[in-house]
């Protein structure tokens, strides 16, 4: 394992203490908690907050701030944040008007933060949340914990941001969440697999010449193994996957986020946006938004992520376009 | 009958158990999840062992929501939740009646379903709770009877949890979290509770 730290147990609380630092002027940490909470106040706008294991940076601190999230928690590496500490960033989060929270869907972020839940709750604050699964890779079916929650889930963070900031309410935040939850879907590759610091080695094994479809943030198993191809192939097959899911026509308006997995260069996103625009242009498809940027990190996994939303609304676009004060989005 | 000082045995023994297999749980874990059960349990142990020797306690009720609230706040992952639901569970109720063991192991288990909503062979630590209530109910627990219920996962299609994504490739792997709950069984069969 190559890495610039100073200890595997370190990892957490070293990188949370340089995060704040660095950010002091949009957040603060809370204690010696993995809870950031932003500096702005939003005296009676609802709060958002969201969270899970770290690794997945700037997920989701690095989006606390004016316009996005009011709090983020990180658990340790790959593992997801405890209910006290998000129950902590619910109370930090609430400002009168109720707390919403994005959950990734996997079973222990979903288990800790309804917990979490519970507790808020019990103590008399108005609590909803929103599970984003995003990833098209699993099936959707009965026999597995469901889709997950990747990198479609920042974008969910701005819309639901942008809202909260102009004042909309819980119940309305909530049923815009699930909305733009439905309307949003996710696939990766990745060519090269991440090392969990605290694991030592990496979390699967890839041939130098082989690449995987479909493979989680956390290293999860994806759908396919193959030698690796083009750019413009590999855009090809991400997008003829989200076809079958989106069954989009001529026309139809879409934002396009293409996600880096932490090891991959922004020169290679740009290429393989350069191949995902021309594939969908030729089936007539409108972007009102676009990004490249690496948003939902898998530490120094090599590889990226292809995120469609399909823009049912033009409050959306509004929404992804609102100006916020955070360190990651800009 | 549960008293104050088997249950902190049980459990301190427990809290050893983790420690001592922490690295054979991550492995259990690397092959079919993300690698960190042995530690996310090890870490929980650390801080619940912390909590049960730094006070002294007057119910049992208070023991187990002592030990539920050190690992809820201190594993995460699903365990976190998943055994500190059950601990919470069985806190809730001893403090109703202490003589029935199987009744407050029952209560655990329900803990467990309530928040996983996992079923019997879904390949989870469920698959231990299940076959281990019936037998205390029967006054029928051995060491054999839990370790054939940890080994009773592998052959079976993890539905439930990180591994559910591998589908059929989680068949022929040991369940992590079954594994651990066996611990849990495995000392409360040497805590001697049983045959007091
Ligand atoms: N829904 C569920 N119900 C019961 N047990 C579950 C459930 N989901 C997962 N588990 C148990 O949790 C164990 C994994 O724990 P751990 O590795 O600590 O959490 P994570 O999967 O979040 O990394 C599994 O081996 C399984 O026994
Ligand atoms: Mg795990």
């Amino acid at each position: 394992m190559k890495k610039i730290i100073n200890s595997p147990s370190n990892v957490w609380e070293e990188m949370l203490r340089g995060m704040a630092f660095t950010h002091s002027d949009i957040l603060e940490r809370l204690g010696e908690t993995g809870v950031m909470y932003r500096k702005y106040e939003g005296q009676g706008k609802v709060g958002l907050v969201s969270g899970g294991g770290s690794g997945h940076e700037p997920s989701h601190a690095g989006f606390v701030g004016k316009g996005m999230l009011s709090a983020a928690v990180a658990g340790e590496v790959f593992t997801s944040p405890t209910p006290d500490q998000v129950f902590e960033a619910i109370k930090l989060a609430d400002k009168g008007a109720g707390v919403l929270l994005i959950i990734k869907n996997y079973t222990g972020d979903v288990m800790n933060f309804e917990m979490a839940m519970d507790m808020a709750e019990a103590e008399g604050i108005k609590v909803d949340k929103v599970i984003v699964n995003d990833d098209i890779a699993v099936e959707d079916s009965t026999y597995t914990a469901g889709r997950r929650g990747v990198a479609g889930t920042v974008l969910v963070h701005k819309i639901l941001g942008a809202a909260a900031e102009q004042g909309m309410s819980l119940e309305d935040l909530k049923k815009l969440g699930d909305k733009v939850i439905e309307n949003t879907k996710t696939v990766g590759v990745a060519i090269s697999p991440a090392t969990v610091p605290a694991v030592g080695k990496p979390g699967f094994e890839l041939a130098d010449d082989e690449m995987e479809y479909g493979i989680g943030i956390h290293g999860e198993p994806g759908y396919r193994r193959e030698k690796i191809k083009p750019s413009k192939e590999i855009a090809q097959e991400l997008i003829s996957r989200l076809k079958e899911e989106c069954n989009w026509k001529e026309g139809d308006r879409y934002g396009v986020f293409v996600n880096g997995m932490g090891g991959t260069p922004l020169m290679e996103l740009y290429i393989f946006m350069n191949d995902v625009q021309e594939i969908l242009s030729k089936d007539g498809l409108v972007f009102d938004f676009k990004k490249v940027a690496s948003y939902m990190t898998s530490i120094e996994m090599a590889g990226l992520s292809l995120t469609l939303i399909k823009l049912e609304d033009e409050k959306w676009v509004e929404y992804l376009k609102y100006p916020v004060e955070t360190a990651a989005w800009v | 009958m549960l008293t104050v000082e088997n249950v902190s045995a049980w459990l301190l023994a427990f809290a050893e158990k983790l420690k001592e297999h922490q690295v054979y749980l991550s492995e259990l874990d690397t092959a079919i999840g993300d690698g960190d059960h042995g530690n996310n349990m090890a870490r929980g142990a650390k801080i619940m062992e912390e909590k049960l020797t730094s006070q002294t306690f007057n119910s049992v009720e208070n023991i187990f929501k002592t030990a539920a609230m050190a690992l809820l706040s201190s594993v995460g992952g699903a365990a976190g939740p998943l055994y500190g639901s059950a601990f919470l569970s069985m806190g809730k109720q001893a403090a109703a009646d202490t003589n029935d063991v199987a009744a407050v192991v029952k209560a655990g288990l329900e803990g467990i379903q309530k928040r996983g909503r996992a079923e019997a062979g879904d390949k989870t630590m469920v698959d231990v709770w299940i076959p281990v209530t019936k037998a205390l109910e029967e006054g029928a627990l051995t060491k054999e009877l839990i370790e054939e219920a940890v080994l009773s996962t592998k052959d079976m299609k993890a539905k439930k949890g990180r591994a559910s994504y591998l589908g059929d490739r989680s068949i022929g792997h040991i369940d992590p979290g079954a594994t651990s709950s066996g611990y849990f069984f495995e000392c409360l069969l040497e805590s001697g509770i049983l045959k007091e």
